[in-house]
């Protein structure tokens, strides 16, 4: 029956008048996942906001709001968390959503998601008590359960069926049944060609304004195709002048003059907090094995260098002396000064206190990858300004993430600097920033090792009261650039670019097709 | 046979022995080494070399090549999918080629040295010299957005009408050609040269045959070894070598499947597809090589 059912709103849809409106978008990459639990790669986020719903969503202003969920309430000792669901929420087989399906689903994003780890370390257990509510039983009380169910980007809580989500967290989904605003077409999609989504038309928005990833969302287009197969950046501009497609997610740097100048399209900003390029040392190996190493080449790694070579266009990039993005609840320049307030010969003078050996600082550099490219460069001319031996090697992207992942010696095929870039929600507070974990071993690629500063993450996880959050968050960067962590490069934004025709683009972390208007 | 095992253990061999884990880029950016080695493991990447070659040989001499690490889908549809593109570009590139070459070759040919020869010449050159890439935003340029004729990109299967088919066609094939208009030009050129010095040609003019009976008739068709020679080549080529006018154009065909793969280390879709263009490789120069019979009644297997 439930098959049946989304069959007929899949031929429905596929039946539909020529009059069809239909978005032509060009994504900022390819679709090859479509788990976005399993991975955290951005494209199976974004694929994850056109099929499935989220518990609660974050608007604009960075504050966290109710999505699925209608109504919740708190226990007083913070330990007892009980939400109600909404009602008219429907899977795309138009089988209910229920408390049992929010379990399931927050069981298996729990086991793959930094913060929901985290979380899942608190929780006692969960539970559905009716069939339109659900609980989460905590240990001790902890500050941050709302914001992990929030999340804006990856992995974001999606919410699937209980039958899908009792797939092993550590095994891909094969089905795509969500209860979001559109519907995938399994049978339209071609890997590498087009991705196509169906307006779901038993989705129920709620009744706010759209807002980021919370408020209404409403539908106005009958089908979005995703174009897979258009990746040459001048093709893109081409085939946006001559109307082919209506949007292009992430233009290339040097595209926006193009586009800027062609009457018929516009340059959207959807993502003001946009994102935050970072270099990576590695702290197990010499020469960055040594903290005061590390922080002489934190104060050479200044920001607006590299913001100059690989951004170009000054209204899209400006420094940022916060680890956290500037301009959201956590942002502060609290402790930076090593880095901000630095210049080459303050560099010189720290390596030549901090007993550098001379070692060769392997600094990996991806050549396949536009959006990062630059980046090593300018590090190594930094580098070797302030007194560095550097070694830049170049290689693909696909290459310097296996090789990230290898604890050896640089000699032996590890490394010593990385560098990448982050969309902000994915690092805007201590416990989603993987770069401030210090876990050692444990940790993300560089693998820092602190106790003070994981000490000091763990109290923000516990703390409930916002001001002592941030003031815990300050003392978490303080730390984190004492021991240079990473070095933070500045932030930057990539305007969407339309057809003039199209509107209502939502502001978010990645790019959201609901409230979109063609004329 | 031996042919395509050799590409078999070479393809295999080289992509484990290259730098790149396809389960590090499938995680995603915030994934722990940990996380990695979860699915290294259940791609069946941490088993010995040996075994993995084992495994995907017993099922590839059962036909099947094997599932995209990716799209979990059966490399065989992946190719499937694909596959109409690139051949119709693959068809209608060599068909333009020959149509246009072979006559300008011949008449290049039979006026020596006059303005068509040396044209024929000079353009050869600049045919063999542009890059694909500046060529195909050369004719994007001009017929797309200036003159507004033909699309910027994609593709329409011919399920969907021939007309959009051959619009869309147009201008990836009219790129992808004036290469092989210039090789071929040269080749056909040079043999009915030759074949123009020989005594037939002499007979054939001296018992008055007309003039067009003598250059296509005795000329071309005893040119005709080398020239089949040529487009055989430029077929099997071209199979494999559309990449770029697939990228430029946005033609969801075998050379962007291949890049793609590549570039994610999707092991599976990678030896598949290689293994496909040999077998077309190898089919390729087979029916060359049939052909000569029928060119050339000297030659016998």
């Amino acid at each position: 029956m439930r098959r049946l059912a989304l069959f007929a709103a899949l031929f429905a849809a596929f039946t539909a008048s020529a009059q069809d409106k239909v978005l032509r978008v060009v994504p900022h990459s390819n679709l090859n996942i479509l788990d976005p639990i399993w991975t955290t790669q951005y494209m199976a986020r974004n694929h994850g906001y056109m099929v499935y719903d989220t518990l609660f969503g974050t608007d604009e202003k960075n504050r966290i709001q109710p999505q699925m969920v209608e109504k919740w309430s708190e226990s007083p000792d913070h330990r007892l968390w009980t939400f109600t669901l909404r009602p008219g929420l429907a899977f795309h087989d138009a089988r209910p959503v229920t408390g049992e399906d929010v379990v399931a689903s927050l069981e298996r994003w729990g086991k793959r998601d930094a913060m929901g780890q985290k979380l899942m370390t608190f929780v006692e257990r969960m539970d559905a008590p009716s069939p339109n509510s659900f609980r989460i039983f905590l240990r001790e009380a902890c500050g941050f359960v709302l914001e992990a169910l929030g999340k804006p980007s990856s992995n974001v809580p999606f919410i699937m069926p209980k039958r899908v989500a009792e797939t092993p967290a550590d095994k891909q989904i094969d089905d795509a049944t969500g209860s979001g605003p559109y519907i995938f077409a399994k049978e339209d999609f071609k890997p590498g060609d087009k991705a196509v989504y169906i307006k779901n038309t038993k989705y129920v928005p709620r009744q706010e304004p759209p807002s980021g990833t919370a408020g209404g969302k409403q539908v106005y287009m009958d089908r979005v195709e995703w174009n897979l197969a258009l990746r040459d950046a001048q093709a893109q501009v081409n085939a946006l002048a001559r109307g082919e497609i209506d949007v292009i997610e992430q233009p290339a740097f040097e595209s926006y003059p193009a586009l800027q100048a062609d009457k018929n399209v516009q340059v959207v900003n959807s993502n003001p907090l946009g994102f935050q390029y970072m270099c990576r040392f590695n702290h197990l190996h010499a020469p960055f094995n040594n903290q005061k190493v590390r922080q002489a080449a934190l104060a050479a790694m200044t920001q607006e260098p590299f913001l100059r070579a690989q951004v170009g266009i000054k209204e899209f990039y400006r420094s940022c002396a916060s680890m956290f993005t500037c301009n959201t609840p956590y942002g502060s320049a609290k402790g930076s000064d090593i880095q901000s307030k630095s210049n080459i010969k303050k560099a010189q003078e720290l390596l030549k206190t901090s007993g550098y050996d001379g070692t060769p600082v392997v600094i990996m550099k991806p050549t396949d990858l536009a959006a990062i490219q630059k980046l090593p460069d300018v590090a190594a001319q930094l580098l070797r300004q302030a007194g560095f031996k550097v070694d830049l090697q170049a290689m693909d992207w696909n290459t310097v993430v296996t090789r990230r992942a290898k604890k050896d010696p640089p000699a032996q095929g590890g490394w010593n600097i990385f560098c990448t870039a982050w969309v902000a929600p994915d690092i805007w507070n201590p416990l989603a920033n993987p770069a401030v974990g210090a876990l050692g071993e444990k940790s993300w690629f560089g693998w820092p090792s602190d106790a003070e500063l994981e000490k000091l993450r763990d109290q923000f996880a516990r703390e409930t009261d916002e001001p002592k959050k941030k003031a815990l968050a300050e003392s978490i960067q303080t730390r984190a650039f004492e021991i240079a962590t990473h070095a933070p490069l500045g932030e930057f934004i990539e305007p969407l670019a339309a057809r003039r025709n199209v509107t209502g683009f939502v502001t978010g972390p990645g790019n959201l097709y609901w409230n979109i208007k063609k004329n | 046979m031996p042919v395509l095992l050799v590409v078999a253990v070479l393809v295999f061999a080289l992509l484990r022995l290259a730098p790149g884990d396809p389960a590090a880029i499938m995680a995603g950016d915030a994934a722990t080494a940990e996380q990695i080695a979860s699915i290294r493991a259940g791609l069946g990447l941490d088993r010995p070399i040996v075994v993995q070659f084992g495994i995907w040989l017993g099922k590839v001499l059962s036909g099947d090549l094997g599932e995209s690490f990716y799209f979990r889908i059966k490399v065989a549809t992946l190719i499937g999918q694909r596959l109409e593109p690139t051949f119709a570009l693959a068809a209608l590139t060599m068909l333009l080629a020959v149509l246009v070459s072979v006559p300008l070759g011949v008449l290049a040919a039979w006026r020596q040295g006059g303005w068509l020869d040396r044209a024929l010449m000079g353009f050869s050159v600049l045919g063999f010299s542009i890059p694909v890439f500046v060529l195909a935003y050369l004719l994007i340029w001009l017929f797309s957005l200036e003159l507004g004729w033909l699309p910027v990109q994609g593709y329409a299967r011919i399920a969907e009408g021939v007309g959009p088919f051959l619009r869309h066609l147009v201008l990836p094939a009219t790129t992808l050609s004036v290469i092989y208009i210039a090789l071929i030009a040269r080749v056909t050129r040079a043999s009915v040269l030759e074949a123009l010095g020989e005594d037939y040609i002499r007979t054939a003019r001296a018992k008055g045959l007309p003039e067009l009976r003598v250059l296509v008739r005795h000329a071309l068709a005893n040119a005709a070894v080398p020239i089949a020679t040529v487009i055989g080549i430029g077929v099997a080529i071209l199979i494999g070598g559309v990449v770029v006018t697939e990228s430029v154009y946005a033609i969801p065909g075998l050379g962007r499947l291949t890049v793609d793969a590549v570039l994610a280390r999707d092991f599976p879709t990678i030896q598949g597809v290689i293994l496909f263009f040999s077998v077309v490789y190898v089919l390729v120069n087979l029916l060359i090589d049939l052909s000569y019979v029928l060119l050339d009644p000297r030659i016998r297997y």
